[in-house]
């Protein structure tokens, strides 16, 4: 049973908007992805957090990479397709210039989904980000939500490295083919 | 009879100028805005005109100039913040002008260095060759304030007016095909650490 059904405290979302909050996170940018759906919404809805959309995921990154060096810390939410644009611009400006770009996946592709093209793509993901030595955890469980994003955004900070954070469909619940 | 009016200054009628010649313009009067140079030559011409500390060059991330800009300008609105942003680079992430015209960012200009080719990778054209007019296109976007300047002297008055009055902005200017005027020190980290002491961040 995803974890997101037998869970009785605050929605993952609400974690996560907490966490980027305590870490004085303000800056989110995004393409957006229906799994993500309550966390844009929140972002939104909350006057802290400076959030837009924005026409591709390296633009998002572009933005947040220049507002953190200039004193205001973001974080770009995307689907796997969209990181699957990344690895240039990742290479190239977050991890060549170490800033702590954050980034927030909502994993899709897996765990029962129905569409060949994101089930493909999915597969690119974890090769990439391993092989630019990225920091990343995938996040199963609501018991960890906050201590990984917590922990990772100061060490972000701290080490001047950017980080990905892959929302598993254990967590969010994901989307599932009606058959 | 009615004088003629003057025809609008397009990419068809504006003058060829020279990217570093502009660039030294633009620097000579700069105060502590924020200046980002694109991919390659954009951001040669502006570390040849005289490294200032508030400099920005983007090395590999072809297209970023304007977004990166656009996240210092939320950063620090009360801060001017310069993209220099070759015509290939802008075509590549041309979204990133809608994105910029929904913000409306006051203190935010883009300069636009059109020679209407992939210089750097061997002059190959670009759209814009064939017609593709940038400023036509960031005013669809929405970027209400952009022109084409005629020459140097228009290109002067539109920078101090983009450099004291609300933007976005949105500057371009027609430039012969010569490439940088030497390159960038290509040392990411010391780049990105001494452009937020510039700008008064503690890394
Ligand atoms: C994503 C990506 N594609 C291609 C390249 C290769 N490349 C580097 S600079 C450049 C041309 C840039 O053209 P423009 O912005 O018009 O500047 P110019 O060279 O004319 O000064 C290209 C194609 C790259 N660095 N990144």
């Amino acid at each position: 049973m995803p974890d997101q059904e037998s869970h009785a405290g605050p929605a993952w979302h609400e974690i996560v908007c907490a966490t980027l909050k305590a870490n004085d996170v303000r800056l989110v940018t995004y393409v957006p992805d229906n799994v993500l759906k309550p966390l844009i919404n929140a972002v939104h809805a909350d006057s802290y957090f400076t959030a837009f959309v924005t026409t591709r995921e390296e633009e998002a990154v572009g933005i947040v990479a220049g507002a953190w060096m200039a004193g205001l810390r973001g974080i770009v939410l995307m689907q796997t397709s969209g990181f699957a644009t990344l690895a240039n611009v990742l290479a190239s400006l977050p991890v060549a210039f170490q800033i702590p770009v954050l980034l927030m996946v909502s994993e899709r592709g897996v765990l029962g989904e129905f569409n060949l093209g994101q089930a493909m793509v999915a597969r690119t993901m974890r090769p990439v980000l391993d092989s630019l030595a990225m920091v990343n955890h995938t996040i199963t469980r609501f018991d960890e939500l906050e201590f990984i994003l917590d922990r990772s955004i100061k060490q972000a900070a701290a080490t001047r490295a950017p980080a990905c954070f892959i929302l598993s469909p254990m967590l969010t619940g994901g989307k599932v083919f009606k058959a | 009879m009615n004088m003629m009016e003057a025809p609008p200054i397009g990419p068809g009628n504006a003058q060829v100028m020279n990217r570093f010649a502009l660039t030294k313009r633009l620097v000579a009067k700069l105060k502590d805005e924020a200046v980002i140079g694109g991919i390659g030559n954009s951001n040669f011409d502006l570390w040849a005109a005289g490294h200032r500390p508030e400099n920005f060059y983007m090395l590999g991330s072809m297209g970023l100039a304007c977004p990166i800009a656009l996240g210092v300008a939320l950063a620090q609105p009360k801060r001017r913040v310069i993209a220099l942003e070759g015509d290939g680079s802008l075509l590549m992430q041309v979204g990133s002008l809608a994105t910029i015209a929904m913000l409306k960012p006051k203190n935010l200009v883009i300069v636009v260095l059109d020679n209407r080719s992939y210089q750097i990778t061997g002059g190959q054209p670009t759209a814009t060759a064939a017609g593709a007019d940038l400023v036509t296109m960031a005013r669809g976007a929405g970027i209400a304030q952009s022109a084409w300047a005629a020459d140097e002297e228009m290109f002067d008055e539109m920078m101090a007016r983009a450099l004291t009055q609300d933007g976005p902005w949105l500057i371009a200017v027609r430039i012969d095909d010569k490439p940088g005027d030497g390159a960038t020190e290509r040392d990411p980290p010391i780049i990105t650490a001494r452009f937020m002491t510039g700008i008064g961040i503690k890394r």
